[in-house]
This record gives structure tokens, C-alpha cells and sequence, in this order.
């Protein structure tokens, strides 16, 4: 069974504990974006086969929401991590490269202050 | 062993074939369909050879003409979905659009065994959909009425005439009391290998490549058009390419440079030792995601629910197949006795609105046929009918109109999902 190690309370939860949330990171756009931005946050998935970011909810523990980084394709677990991150941390990317050596990184850091935060 | 030699198309399978074999100890059959060499183009290239690819491709021969063809498969034929499914077959949906397509396959799958001449065993044994919740008898009364409108065959009938048609059923709960039930009388099953390979061997006999154990590792395009598919044999050139790949679909259009609305999901399955025919129905109870029939070979199939993670490793999660069979021991008591021969678990394309997508896409000439999700057997005939349609002329026609892409950027959604009242 899929072991997910809650970042917010500690505690090492199975899978029916918790409640899978779908693509994390996902930049929002409201109004003022253009259709294909909006259709694009609201529908399109990377929905990779390998490393994927993803949001869950420790729905039967803390109730809190974290994020994984996970392969779908052996489901090995590379780290949990705080849900308030706009990119996986530094630490998160070091431990899927530990792994996965050829793996590159699809996203572009760019400054943010927390506010900005897709996640905060 | 001697290497298997190359295969020819030899005509009619027929009751007198099987004489002629007989007399010469089975001797002369040759193999289905012939295992050629890809060439360096073709006008059409289909990657996915499970029933949707197939019949994409054998109806492109049989309704245009179009035999210029290579189907490639990075695994072997019918390995995916197609041979992973619970072979159910119905077209009781709520909504025009997926009523028209279903029933459209349907009705394909009634003659299928003679257009093929290739035995698909379609049994309609009738399929009945168990109500167990208040909600489930509104929607499926609601069903029923649409399925009226729509001229799909279908009827809301009483729990006790469901006891007189099931005896194993216990229609008293107390958890999951049976309620009345959707009954689709020309709904039942089909032997979901023979699926894929009657139409290999159609497509074979028109002249079509089927290329089996040829991954694909990218996509060439230029000019926003496609030029060509790199594969584990090669470089192919098409004019068209169709990518009709389920679980995979995400992957395929990533290299094609665009992304689609789909997730893959593990969904699971687990068949029983054989015991003498008791159940003569298709039992679909959407309310425990336990779906039940028994093979021919007297197995009791049984389908569970997908896994909320996305997943490629056609491997479910063991707690859904608890819950599942949990669930079905109480409305089918005598199951309990039961041992499990064996449980597998196949990737899944969920969409949005749990509507298929048979569409053209952002690069110019590549045509997408996936998101079927959970019920992509009942609909390869349609499917492949439709997708045809869209590659030779350019345009969908009719039974893929209402499933492009474009359906999720002006949200005209097919909402199947709503409309059963599950995450089916």
C-alpha cells in the first residue's frame, strides 16, 4: 500500500488515509487571462509517466494538505513537502536526482514572494 | 523450433474450412494476420494496436477505401485495456451524444462476428444496472426515460422481478438493498481478445501493416503539421497519424509537443475459479463499483473501482478490491465461498466529464481518440467508426461532433460522471 509521510504532522500515513489531489503547482489564472491560459489551469495535464508532483490531503489525520513527489511509474516516493512552496525545494529536486540521474527539471524558478504563491 | 512461417491470408474461416483442416490434421491454418516490416511511409499511421486503433483502422479500409496504413504497437496486439477489461457491452448513458455513439457500436457489435468472419462470441444476455441508493433510482429512472427519447432499448424494472431473473441475488440488504434496477436486454459481453484479433486480421487481409513490439520515442513535426513517427524499428513517415493509446495518451501528445485534459488511473479487475452457470446476467452495482458476470468458461468477472492517483503501473491498489468484492459478498451471498483465480489491473484515461475526446489537435493532421476512462470496450465498433470518419475526412462527422477537444475550452461537457452518479 502507497505510504505517504505527512509534512505537516509526522505521521507516516497509508493511502486510505488520505485523499489524492491531483497536479501540483498548477499557476492559476482568473480574469484577465486569456481563454487558452484558463482552459489550460482549469484542464490540461502533464500527467507524466515518471516523476510527478502531486497535491494530497491527510483526510483521516491532520486534515492538512501537502505535496508529494512521486513516480507514477514504479510508485517510489521521493519526498513529501510543504503545500506553500510555488516549485519543489531544492532538497526535493536533490533527492528525485539521488534517484533518477537523468531526470531534468520542466519548470523555470522565478522569484516569489509567499503571498504570490500559487499554493499559499 | 523452426521459425514461424510467413504468414498469408487464406480466405473464409467456415464450417467447411474447418472440414478441409480436418481431413489434413489442422495442418493448413495460417496465421491471422502477417507480421510485416514497417515501410518508410505511410498515408496513415495508428499508434495503439488494441480494439480502438484496430477498428480505427479497419473501418478507415471498409467505409473509405483507405488501406495505406500501419497500426504500431509497442507491445503485442490487444495487450492493453483491450485484454484487461471486464468485457462488458451497453449503451444505457444518460446524455445524446454518448447514447449515439454507444448504441452506434452496439448495433456494430451485433453483426461484428459475421463482418469480421471472425467469431467475437457476442453474447446479449441482457445487463442490468442495480439501484441501491435513493439517488441511484432517480438517476436511473431518469436514464430510462433519456434512453426513450434517445431509442435505446432500456427499462426501469422492480426488484422483485430482478430476484426472479438473478435467484443468487439478496434484494434485502440490509447495507445495499436492491432497490429496481436499469435493465438494457440486448446489453452482455463479447470475448474482448477475439475483439482485436478479428480486426487484425480484417486490417491484415486489406493490406494494412500491423507492427507489434515498435515503441514510439517521438514525434516529428514541422510546420505545425506531422511529419513522422521515430520508433523502436525506425523512422515512419505519415501524412495522418492517429494516436488512439488510452493510458497512454499523455505521454504521446507530450512528444507531439501539446497536453491534454486526461489522467491515468489504475483500475482493477479479479476473476474467480469456474463454477456451473448461475448468473446469466451482466450485474453492474455502481454504488459498491462492483460489476459481475460469468464467462463462458464459468468464471465470475468481477470489475472494481480505480485508485485516485495517477498511475502507470497496471497495478491497482489491494484496498479497492476489498472493498469491491466486501461489498458484493452482501448482495451476492454465495460469492463468499469463492476463491480468486487471479487479479490484474489496467491504466485508465479519465477526462473531466468522463466523455471520451475523438478529436483533431494542435498539430496539424494528428488525431487523438482516448479518455474512454473505464468503459472503452463497449465502445470499439462506434469508436473506431467515428474516428475513421474524423482522419479521412478532416472533420468529425456526426458521432464524434460533440467530443473534440475544443468541448473543455467553451465547457460543453458530456457529463457521464454526473449522470451515474459515481466516479465511474
Amino acid at each position: 500500500m502507497l505510504t505517504l509521510t505527512c509534512p505537516c504532522c509526522g505521521v507516516a500515513a497509508e493511502e486510505t488515509e488520505l485523499h489524492a489531489g491531483g497536479e501540483a503547482h498548477l499557476k492559476r489564472f482568473g480574469p484577465g487571462s486569456s481563454d487558452a491560459e484558463f482552459e489550460g489551469y482549469l484542464f490540461a495535464r502533464k500527467n507524466p509517466r515518471g516523476v510527478h508532483f502531486e497535491r494530497w490531503r491527510h483526510a483521516y489525520g491532520c486534515g492538512k494538505w501537502f505535496l508529494a513527489a512521486r513516480c507514477t511509474a514504479t510508485l517510489q516516493v521521493f519526498a513529501t513537502y510543504s503545500a506553500q512552496t510555488p516549485y519543489p525545494p531544492a532538497e526535493v529536486v536533490a533527492a528525485i536526482r539521488a534517484a533518477r540521474p537523468d531526470w531534468q527539471p520542466d519548470w523555470t524558478e522565478t522569484p516569489t514572494t509567499p503571498a504570490e504563491s500559487p499554493n499559499a | 523450433m523452426p521459425a514461424p512461417k510467413p504468414s498469408t491470408f487464406t480466405g473464409r474461416y467456415s464450417v467447411f474450412a474447418i472440414a478441409r483442416e480436418a481431413m489434413r490434421l489442422h495442418t493448413g491454418w495460417k496465421r491471422a494476420w502477417a507480421s510485416p516490416e514497417p515501410r518508410k511511409k505511410y498515408q496513415i499511421v495508428i499508434v495503439g494496436a488494441g480494439g480502438h486503433g484496430l477498428a480505427t483502422a479497419y473501418y478507415l479500409g471498409r467505409n473509405f477505401g483507405i488501406t495505406d496504413i500501419a497500426v504500431i504497437e509497442k507491445g503485442w496486439l490487444g495487450g492493453g485495456n483491450t485484454g484487461r477489461n471486464t468485457t462488458i457491452i451497453r449503451s444505457n448513458y444518460l446524455q445524446d451524444p454518448s447514447a449515439a455513439i454507444y448504441n452506434k457500436a452496439l448495433q456494430l457489435y451485433e453483426n461484428l462476428s459475421q463482418d469480421l468472419n471472425y467469431n467475437i462470441m457476442f453474447s446479449p444476455r441482457g445487463l442490468l444496472m442495480l439501484a441501491q441508493t435513493e439517488h441511484e433510482v432517480r438517476g436511473y429512472k431518469r436514464t430510462a426515460y433519456a434512453n426513450q427519447l434517445q431509442g435505446v432499448a432500456t427499462e426501469w424494472i422492480s426488484p422483485k422481478r430482478i430476484k426472479d431473473m438473478l435467484p443468487i441475488i439478496n434484494i434485502e440488504g440490509p447495507r445495499y438493498p436492491v432497490l429496481g434496477g436499469l435493465y438494457q436486454e440486448r446489453g452482455g459481453t463479447a470475448r474482448h481478445d477475439a475483439v482485436a484479433w478479428g480486426y487484425a486480421r480484417a486490417c491484415s487481409a486489406m493490406g494494412m501493416h500491423i507492427i507489434q513490439n515498435c515503441e514510439v520515442t517521438g514525434i516529428e513535426t514541422a510546420n505545425g503539421q506531422v511529419a513522422a513517427v521515430n520508433t523502436a524499428r525506425g523512422r515512419i513517415e505519415c501524412d495522418k497519424l492517429a494516436l488512439v493509446v488510452a493510458g497512454h495518451s499523455s505521454v504521446l501528445a507530450e512528444m507531439a509537443g501539446f497536453r491534454l485534459p486526461i489522467e491515468s488511473l489504475a483500475l482493477q479487475a479479479l476473476v474467480s475459479e469456474p463454477i456451473k452457470p448461475c448468473c446469466d446476467l451482466v450485474i453492474m452495482a455502481n454504488t459498491v463499483h462492483g460489476y459481475l458476470s460469468q464467462s463462458d468458461k464459468g468464471e465470475m468477472v468481477i470489475g472494481g473501482g480505480t485508485d485516485g492517483f495517477n498511475n502507470y503501473t497496471q497495478r491497482g491498489s489491494w484496498h479497492h478490491v476489498e472493498e469491491t468484492v466486501r461489498a458484493l459478498v452482501e448482495t451476492f451471498p454465495m460469492l463468499s465461498r469463492l476463491k480468486m483465480l487471479r487479479q490484474w489491473g489496467g491504466i485508465v484515461d479519465m477526462t473531466g466529464d468522463r466523455s471520451p475526446i475523438l478529436s483533431a489537435t494542435p498539430v496539424g493532421n494528428i488525431f487523438v481518440n482516448c479518455g474512454w476512462g473505464t468503459g472503452g470496450f463497449k465502445a470499439i465498433p462506434g469508436s473506431g467508426w467515428a474516428m475513421a470518419e474524423l482522419i479521412a475526412k478532416g472533420q468529425p462527422g456526426p458521432l464524434a461532433a460533440e467530443f473534440g477537444l475544443n468541448r473543455f475550452a467553451e465547457g460543453r461537457f458530456i457529463d457521464e460522471s454526473v449522470a451515474a452518479g459515481v466516479a465511474h
